[in-house]
């Protein structure tokens, strides 16, 4: 009825390639913005800023990163928190080091850094693939964690290993508030989201997928493995590294290595396969499910059954609910919740004479 | 017959008719204790012991004296698995809690404990962590609201160097020994570092550090290495699972295990009764005993689980080192509620308040008998200079069934100590650009 494109002509090659073809895309994609740049501010609270919406956005970054590389071009890898330690490293590196340029440069910096690191742990991508390219990602999960435990001009020797960052500046402003985190990092992530999406529309994500896809026929037809797969490696891991740095700056303000360790690469590797690999929006639905359902089922069993049962008892189940209701959604939609939500849009484009 | 949705409708309106009456009636003066606890994960039976203490004496003061001075306890767990990330969350989630907002928070991890610094100082909320946490916000005037309780992990370490010492017949003795330090790859296994090095200095000892990575499940290599080393000692600096792997390991390779001395938190039953017989006659650090022959430990047993009250579902455990540690936790964050409300009056108090009590407790001798804790926790008295108090420990051995207390109460070196404390927190304080704040120096 009101999502339909019936009408909407394109009479350009402009128009036909545009980033949202259809205009209630447009629209919708406008009014999401709207509703993060002006909407949740003006409702939220302190908690839901600094405990909720900026990890959920950083975790989204992070999964993107990973999905570029996974996702897109097909290169399984099980080292995406490695990468935003390095991300998260060099940016306290940057900023702690030489205070005079700005962290938005800082921050590019730190993510060219993690490209870098990430490239080099790529190249093993050119001779073995799958499940074999995932061990030596792993291998750069260990070793990157190892550098950072054990090399104490990283973290400036102190005692405990762990990086407490500064406050970030911008024109003079301290962005300490938890409004003003919020905003750094929606604008970071919006900006490289919106920059992912349009990579992904055009030859260099398309030369991702044909590698993905197959990657003998894509070498046949002309694209460069080398080039491609180091590429996937370099634009993820510059995403990861971004999140990462993010994640030390404006979420925790204080993180040390073993924070970036395997379970953290294994939780944005879930929040992909959950979300939909392969997708830009899935790696935001992954990321809030992951994320927040644990948080979700925490506050609620506490508000329904608070006092009638014991602590011990809610918290196993809600381990329990939420492993189930991982399952339930892959059986119901393997191929992530993004897919899901495709599978809605076309029913209502149809509606309501569904064929 | 009803049906199961109608049952189900029924139980949620029922439990938030509940809901609404509890909130209702939390009208009256109150003071909101956040629990950021973890029961699930690796470190499970750590976070329900010492939880489960902590609210037992939290219940045991509201059951037997009505609360303090008439001020009724309340609180709130959040489930933290041990995640920094989740610790951050609850954090959050629980800080405006209760009329005043939360009174003191105990992470019972050092990562979140690190996480919060500054979260927490900025909040105006104290934060309290006892035996672990940042060793140099024992200097209070570069961390006002941090609060290393007790015994921090230098100065325990310094102890430990002592009773060494003793065992070999004097200080002058430890000339030319070798110590290995065996620590958790982590910032809470590396952080006696630089304090043993220093240590080793002045007492002329050779100490070598091996590292085990987390969660250290295997540790072959590195007691192949100790083999090899003929330490005379090994510090076993572990955390979880990594404990009862080291003293197994150690039986393998002969390594006597009186000669293994562990921290803290080495030192609790679920550390060694997973190694069997090969933990028999290990030493261990600690700042209190086991044992329930307490009168606050028989108050709580009495108000609490006669009446079926008790958070630990096992009784079988009241009595344990980690569930004796939740009781300190407990008596600590009460007085430090009562100290405050001598100042500020006998009603609900909040975190800046609170955080006086903290750094104006003084439980000596007399005032542990009353608590009916004597043994249990040694004196304390807190200053704005001093965010530490006391510093000693007493260590245990386990001779196969239980823990056994083998020393007095020994005094750590605070003239090693200190110093490195303070050149840590100015650190710090330039870092940050902090301006410490002017205490006298007591």
């Amino acid at each position: 009825m009101f999502y339909r494109e019936t009408g909407q002509f394109k009479t350009s090659y402009a128009a036909d390639d545009a980033i949202f073809p259809i205009r209630q895309d447009f629209l919708g994609f406008g009014i999401i913005m709207l509703i993060a740049f002006v909407g949740i501010p003006l409702v939220s609270n302190e908690y839901y800023f600094v405990a909720i919406l900026v990890p959920f956005l950083i975790s989204g970054l992070a999964a993107l990163g990973l999905n570029i590389l996974t996702g897109y071009a097909g290169q399984l890898s099980l080292g995406a928190a490695a990468f935003m330690s390095v991300g998260a490293f060099s940016a306290w590196n940057f900023i702690t080091r030489l205070p005079e340029i700005p962290f938005v440069i800082s921050f590019i910096l730190s993510g060219l850094a993690a490209a870098a690191v990430g490239v080099f742990f790529g190249i093993p991508s050119l001779r073995i693939k799958g499940f074999y390219l995932a061990v030596a990602t792993l291998a750069a999960q260990f070793f990157i964690e190892w550098i950072f435990t054990h090399v104490g001009w990283f973290y400036n020797y102190d005692p405990s290993g762990s990086i407490s960052t500064p406050p970030l500046t911008l024109f003079g402003f301290e962005l300490t508030s938890p409004i003003s985190r919020y905003y750094t990092t929606l604008t970071i992530v919006s900006v490289l989201a919106l920059l992912a999406k349009n990579m992904m529309r055009c030859s260099i994500g398309r030369d991702f997928m044909a590698v993905r896809d197959m990657d003998i026929a894509a070498e046949v037809i002309g694209i460069p493995m080398l080039k491609t797969k180091l590429l996937a490696f370099a634009i993820s891991s510059f995403y990861l590294g971004i999140a990462g740095a993010l994640w030390a700056f404006t979420y925790l303000g204080n993180v040390e290595p073993a924070a970036f360790d395997i379970s953290m690469s294994l939780r944005i590797l879930f929040m992909i396969i959950v979300g939909g690999v392969g997708t830009i929006l899935g790696s935001f639905i992954g990321a809030a499910f992951i994320l927040l359902l644990p948080i979700f089922l925490n506050i609620s069993a506490h508000a329904l059954l608070g006092d009638l049962v014991s602590q011990q008892f809610l918290v196993v189940a809600e381990l329990m609910v939420f492993g189930g209701l991982i399952i339930f959604f892959l059986i119901i939609e393997p191929q992530g919740m993004a897919r899901l939500w495709q599978i809605v849009k076309e029913k209502i484009r149809m509606w309501p004479f569904p064929y | 017959m009803l049906g199961l949705k109608k049952w189900f409708l029924i139980g949620i309106s029922a439990s938030l008719v509940g809901g609404a009456t509890m909130i209702s009636s939390a009208a009256a003066d109150e003071q909101f204790v956040p629990l950021p606890s973890y029961r699930v994960g690796p470190y499970a039976a750590g976070g329900t012991g010492l939880y489960g203490g902590f609210i037992d004496y939290m219940n045991m003061i509201n059951i037997r004296d009505g609360g303090i001075n008439g001020v009724k306890l309340t609180w709130e767990e959040c489930e933290t698995e041990y995640s920094t990330p989740r610790g951050v969350e609850c954090y959050e989630r629980l800080k405006n809690k209760g009329p005043t907002g939360a009174s003191v928070f105990n992470f019972v991890s050092t990562g979140m404990t690190y996480a919060v610094i500054e979260r927490a100082t900025n909040d105006k909320i104290p934060i309290m962590s006892m035996g672990y946490g940042r060793t140099d916000a024992s200097d209070g005037r570069v961390f006002p609201y941090i609060f290393p309780i007790i015994t921090n992990y230098w100065s325990q370490n310094t102890a430990k160097i002592k009773f060494i010492g003793m065992k070999e017949g004097g200080m002058d003795k430890l000339k030319g020994k070798h110590i290995v330090n065996l620590h958790h790859g982590s910032g809470y296994g590396r952080e006696t570092i630089p304090v043993l090095n220093k240590q080793a200095e002045i007492y002329g000892f050779k100490v070598s550090h091996l590292e085990v990575p987390h969660p250290g499940a295997d540790q072959k290599s590195q007691w192949l290495q100790i083999r090899r080393m003929k330490p005379d000692w090994v510090i076993l600096r572990g955390w979880g699972v990594m404990n009862p792997t080291a003293l197994k390991e150690a039986a393998r390779m002969r390594f006597p295990a009186d000669k293994i001395v562990g921290v803290w938190w080495s030192g609790a039953e679920e550390d060694v009764i997973p190694a069997g017989k090969a933990a028999k006659g290990f030493i261990a650090a600690g700042f209190h005993p086991a044992g329930t022959d307490f009168p606050a430990i028989q108050d709580i047993i009495k108000h609490v689980y006669d009446d079926g009250k008790g958070n630990l579902s096992d009784k079988k455990r009241l009595g344990t080192i980690y569930w004796n540690r939740g009781i300190i936790h407990g008596v600590v964050t009460v007085e430090a509620i009562r100290t405050a409300q001598e100042k500020f009056g006998k009603k609900s108090l909040t975190g800046e308040q609170v955080r006086w009590g903290l750094e104006n407790i003084n439980i000596d001798e007399g005032r542990l008998n009353e608590l009916g804790v004597a043994g249990l926790m040694m004196p304390i008295k807190l200053s704005c200079y001093d965010h530490e108090g006391g510093g000693s420990v007493k260590f245990q051995q386990w001779d196969g069934s239980k823990w056994n207390v083998i020393t007095d109460w020994i005094k750590s070196d605070q003239s090693i100590v200190r110093p490195m404390i303070e050149e840590s927190a100015a650190k710090y304080a330039k870092e940050k650009g902090i301006t410490p704040r002017d205490c006298p120096k007591t």
